[in-house]
């Protein structure tokens, strides 16, 4: 029975689940009745990555109907290794919440937190599984939704305008992919993705096509803050509670791109995205901008949860130059970095929690001599540090070496070398954070009065630091189902091939 | 000219789709930035309800000596897009009450400067 | 030594990297008993060495030792492979650990430093990457532990936390880190993907199929990528380190760091680009002549520098940068003379850098013109001085005569009679910024008085012990260098024997 459903249970439990959350009220029976529903949906798509690594995909048709006519639940490995991740995380995250909202949001609010994050875990699932474009944009927007109502719950008012402009934002990108779809159902009067992509392929040199395509991809950009359409996401990060933070970081951008390597690879095909429509040149160089100008406004920032999310930004930048180069290298490394940046953002954001918890502020200065008060958080923050720096046995150094690998195997020896410099970049604004704590003057006040955090948040993070340094020496794992995935989307998915 | 007019509705859609963009965009209040987000929106949701029409056909109602009819599935698709949008204007309104109690105006000149000057 | 008979010669590598961090975990746990976590530094020291003379016996007997941690990479691992060039390095870095160690005790005791615990401990991390670069089997593990070793001596660099020390820790971290990203990370994965291995293999690993231009910029990349080495324009984080306690100079800055940085250099053009081809390169007499250059700069800016670890600092610049030369002149003699200058530069510097933390730590002074009539005051100290200065000018009967002569050699056989020349005018620079020093602090002419033992006020004596060993070493190195020798006759493509006459 399990078995036969597992397919639709990341996606129903949570769903579920939120107004169960929502009438429960309590903060503790929420946070230990989400935490449960989280581990469930995590347990499932895990289950899910086994089976997709064995037989290659996993189809459900929701509701009994029938693809191309009912919504199909496709599952493949690309989908179910960002599936686990996303559960994962947001397991680990909601553990860590207990503690970390207690001070950040009020305590009226606290059920609403776990229903619209167990909401936005809905949306993500069903973004990550469907097989269907239109029912993409409607789990796009069920996390969404979600998403802003999670960055306006905390205790600074300056959250609330964050949250309004990444609606008004997000929801101009969920409506240009409506447009898109809109014109791909004119074109092929299909939304079913195989089908699409069998339509698709026999159509050559159509303008509804192309425009499609542009909708299409800008919204996607929008969505996962690409270089320049990302001004929505350094406020949104800095002002939302610490909780949410590390949970979006490290899931709902790495959605988007799933979502961006979903439409290229899988509809559109990438030799139409990529030749025909020369789109990896304009993706190369935004990224790469992005890359170097969001580092350097890292590097200037004064608040450490907005440096950490111009260098998400800058992070995306290389997911989005691994997808550029148009080969099953790039493509592997991009979903690798999704993968593992995912790791790393999660302990950085935690890590920020823990001392907002202990200290009250994440400014540069307040980290001065944590790393003799807050010894456990600030070797978390070191290790995940160093990670995005991409110090070899870290998972960030695996993910830069089969970039770089990509990179150069296309004889783009320069752009190598651009890449190299701009994780120099990271050296800086992550030695900015360490010198402080750890070179740092003390004041004899700080000094008594500052504690370690809690064991409930340090342990969830130390899991995912312990994540970082595995997944940097055992890489079997996480370059396997990579590999398979990026093996998988950039075969042709005409019919006779399925 | 048969050309415009032969495909009117895309140009609705287009003077539409215009019109809310730039309230969003220049617009200083934010009411009327999410009044200029709903325009966008319905821009859209008129594309997919024009696009479902079969020239000829009849409403897609099962019926004797009815052989053509329009596409229903646009309209059913755009059902679910009016009920996000519906959401995602509400979630604004509440955004937007919540930042009138907070910060006392939604002009957002004079919320960009109380915030900074607490700052 | 006989101790480790009983275990496999494969394991032996490993005892050797662990080892020194068992030392280390066992620094943080006795942490607040300073007598048994100083013997148990010395203690784990010790039988370190013994291991890598055990390693040094099998080399000799040529017996293959092999070690294959985890494939980090499909093709790619962490694996260790001994080879006699790395048991050389091994030999010079664990030997000098032991007496670095005894000195280390006295002088963070005599100066009063504190934070000891981290102190020792970051040292047996770094010492545990040492070994781990020496038995590198490929450059993947080279490279890790190249980075780990930065970053496991930065805060050795930064110990004091003043601003000075934190600037010098920017400079050093800023620098290392980012030749080895930017130019190291790139050729060896740019060798990765053109090759297809990053193997150490005799001969090297580029054949014909590899475009000429880019095993051209690979040379470059790898000698510029290799920042330890310090060769101008990186040098600067060198003397920027010397903000660190003088043990750490000492050993780190004189030894470990940077003579990981030359070995690095040495082992990749021996064993990734292939000395015999190194003359199709076109960019092998570029390099060269940067070296002899940074010689010869190096060398000009010691002269002027008045604090006496700065000075040291430079003329290290100026000594590595004899064994990048060496390493580049594509003969197998001046090879030779490379590898083995890594053993006696050792010895000669380290000895300098003890003086100079004796002369702080007892006299107060740092700077070279307070040093004048010094010799009166700390007599052993100076004439290890002395000892020091002549060994790093390469006068008989020190150690630093034999490297010399074999570069020479070497440069010599290669018809680059350039090199000869800078290498003799670099001596000369030698004699004028060392030689000074000792001869003022004994020939005071302002100072009639007579000698009394009750002027003598020399350094803790654990310190005045290494100062002694370390001095020694310099002169047995002149007498019985054979042994040292013979294992760099091991090295493939390496050998004393001038092949010449032709």
């Amino acid at each position: 029975m399990i078995e036969l459903h597992l397919a639709i249970l990341p996606i129903v439990l949570p769903l579920i689940a939120a107004p169960i959350c929502f009438i429960l009220g309590r903060s503790q029976w929420c946070w230990l009745f989400a935490t449960l529903i989280s581990g469930l949906s995590c347990a499932a798509s895990v289950g899910l990555l086994v089976a997709t690594l064995d037989q290659g995909v996993v189809s459900y048709a929701v509701g009994g109907w029938q693809a191309p006519w009912g919504i199909e639940i496709r599952i493949d490995v690309a989908s179910a290794l960002i599936l686990s991740l996303v559960s994962g995380i947001s397991t680990l995250v909601l553990i860590y919440a207990n503690q970390s909202i207690a001070k950040e949001i009020d305590t009226s609010k606290h059920a609403l937190f776990y229903t619209a994050h167990l909401l936005c875990l809905t949306g993500l699932s069903g973004i990550l599984s469907t097989g269907d474009a239109f029912n993409l944009f409607v789990f796009l927007e069920i996390s969404s939704l979600a998403t802003y109502t999670l960055v306006s719950l905390a205790r600074d008012k300056r959250c609330l305008i964050a949250a309004f402009r990444y609606l008004i934002m997000g929801t101009i990108g969920a409506t240009f992919i409506l447009i898109g779809v809109g014109m791909l159902y004119m074109k092929t009067g299909t939304l079913n993705m195989l089908d699409l992509a069998d339509k698709i392929a026999v159509i050559e040199g159509n303008r509804t096509l192309n425009t499609g395509l542009a909708f299409i991809l800008i919204g996607v950009s929008i969505k996962l803050a690409l270089f320049p359409l990302h001004m929505w996401l350094p406020p949104a990060y800095t002002h939302a509670p610490s909780a949410v933070s590390a949970f979006l970081a490290s899931t709902a951008t790495k959605v988007a791109v799933y979502v961006m390597v979903r439409f290229i690879f899988s509809i559109f095909g990438a030799q139409y995205v990529f030749e025909t429509m020369s789109m990896d040149i304009i993706l190369l160089v935004l990224a790469i901008i992005a890359i170097f100008k969001c580092s350097f406004m890292a590097a200037l920032q004064s608040n450490m949860k907005s440096m950490l999310a111009y260098s998400s930004v800058a992070q995306i930048g290389y997911m989005i130059l691994g997808i550029s180069l148009a080969t099953s290298a790039g493509l592997m490394a991009g979903l690798l970095h999704i993968f593992n940046h995912a790791l790393m953002k999660g302990v950085l954001f935690m890590a920020l929690g823990c001392v907002a918890y202990r200290v009250g502020s994440v400014d540069i200065k307040s980290f001065r001599g944590l790393g003799k008060t807050m010894p456990w958080t600030m070797a978390a923050f070191t290790i995940a540090g160093l990670s995005i720096i991409g110090v070899p046995l870290t998972a960030g150094f695996v993910s830069k070496w089969y970039l770089v690998t990509a990179v150069f195997e296309q004889q783009q020896w320069l752009i190598g070398f651009v890449l190299l410099l701009g994780s120099l970049l990271a050296v800086v604004y992550i030695g900015r954070v360490l010198e402080a704590a750890y070179f740092g003057e003390v004041s004899q006040q700080q000094e008594t009065n500052i504690k370690e955090a809690p064991l409930t948040m340090l342990i969830p993070m130390w899991v995912l630091v312990l994540a970082n340094i595995y997944f940097g020496i055992d890489t079997s794992v996480t370059v396997g189902a990579a590999d398979a995935a990026a093996q998988w989307l950039s075969q042709p998915h005409i019919s006779g091939a399925n | 000219m048969s050309f415009i007019a032969e495909h009117y509705n895309y140009w609705i859609v287009i003077v539409l789709m215009m019109a809310g963009f730039y309230i969003v965009i220049a617009s200083n209040n934010l009411i009327k930035q999410v009044i200029g987000l709903s325009i966008f929106q319905t821009s859209v949701f008129m594309m997919y309800i024009s696009i479902g029409k079969v020239s000829g056909g009849s409403a897609p109602i099962v019926a004797e000596a009815v052989t053509s009819f329009s596409n229903p599935l646009p309209h059913v698709l755009i059902l679910t897009a009016i009920v996000v949008g519906v959401a995602t204007t509400a979630v604004a309104l509440a955004l937007i009450i919540r930042i009138k109690a907070a910060y006392g105006s939604i002009e957002e000149n004079e919320i960009g400067d109380k915030d900074n000057v607490s700052e | 030594m006989n101790i480790w008979s009983d275990i496999s010669p494969d394991q032996l590598i490993n005892i050797a990297i662990i080892l020194p961090l068992i030392g280390a975990a066992l620094v943080i746990l006795l942490g607040k008993y300073p007598n048994i976590r100083e013997t148990a530094s010395l203690a784990i020291a010790t039988l370190l060495f013994t291991v890598v003379l055990s390693i040094t016996d099998n080399t000799f007997a040529q017996i293959p030792m092999t070690s294959h941690w985890i494939t980090i990479i499909p093709h790619l691992s962490i694996a260790f492979n001994v080879e006699p060039l790395g048991v050389l390095f091994a030999l010079v870095a664990s030997f000098l650990w032991i007496v670095t160690t005894i000195y280390a005790i006295g002088y963070m005791r005599g100066h009063k430093e504190k934070n000891q615990t981290r102190f020792f401990c970051c040292f047996a991390l770094a010492i545990a990457t040492v070994m781990a670069i020496c038995f590198s089997a490929n450059l993947l593990t080279l490279f890790i532990f190249y980075e780990l070793l930065t970053l496991s001596t930065y805060p050795l660099v930064t110990h004091a936390g003043n601003d000075a020390a934190k600037r010098g820790g920017r400079i050093y971290l800023g620098i290392l880190l980012g030749t080895s990203i930017a130019f190291l990370l790139f050729a060896v994965l740019a060798t990765w993907v053109s090759a297809g291995t990053l193997t150490f293999t005799a001969g090297g690993i580029f054949n014909e199929s590899q475009s000429k231009g880019l095993i051209a910029l690979l040379l470059v990349l790898f000698c510029y990528g290799v920042g330890k080495a310090a060769i101008m324009p990186f040098h600067r984080w060198l003397p920027a380190a010397m903000v660190a306690p003088t043990p750490v100079s000492a050993l780190l800055h004189a030894v470990a760091v940077v003579k990981a940085g030359v070995f690095s250099i040495l082992k990749i053009i021996i064993y990734i680009f292939g000395i015999d081809n190194l003359s199709q390169i076109a960019t092998t007499d570029v390099m060269l002549y940067i070296g002899a250059a940074t010689v010869l700069l190096s060398s000009c800016v010691a002269i002027t520098k008045d604090n006496l670890k700065a000075r040291l600092a430079y003329s290290t610049v100026s000594q590595l940068s004899y064994i990048v030369v060496g390493a580049l002149l594509a003969s197998s003699v001046a090879a030779a003379g490379a590898s083995l200058h890594i053993a006696t530069h050792a010895v000669g510097k380290i000895t300098l850098f003890f003086c100079a933390g004796a002369i702080m730590v007892a006299a107060h002074k740092k700077k070279v013109s307070e040093l004048v009539g010094l010799g009166r005051q700390m007599p052993i100290t100076m004439i290890a001085f002395a000892i020091g200065s002549m060994s790093i000018i390469g006068l008989p009967p020190l150690a630093g005569t034999w490297s010399k002569w074999y570069l020479v050699v070497g440069a010599l056989e290669s018809d680059k009679l350039i090199i000869v020349a800078v290498l003799m005018i670099s001596t000369l620079l030698n004699v004028a910024y060392l030689l000074p020093i000792p001869i003022k602090a004994f020939f005071n002419p302002s100072d009639n008085k007579r000698p009394r033992w009750s002027d003598i006020n020399e350094a803790p004596l654990p310190i005045l012990f290494a100062i002694c060993v370390t001095s020694f070493s310099c002169l047995a190195l002149f007498f019985y260098p054979q042994p040292l020798i013979d294992l760099i006759n091991l090295i493939p493509d390496v050998s004393t024997h001038v092949t010449g006459g032709s």
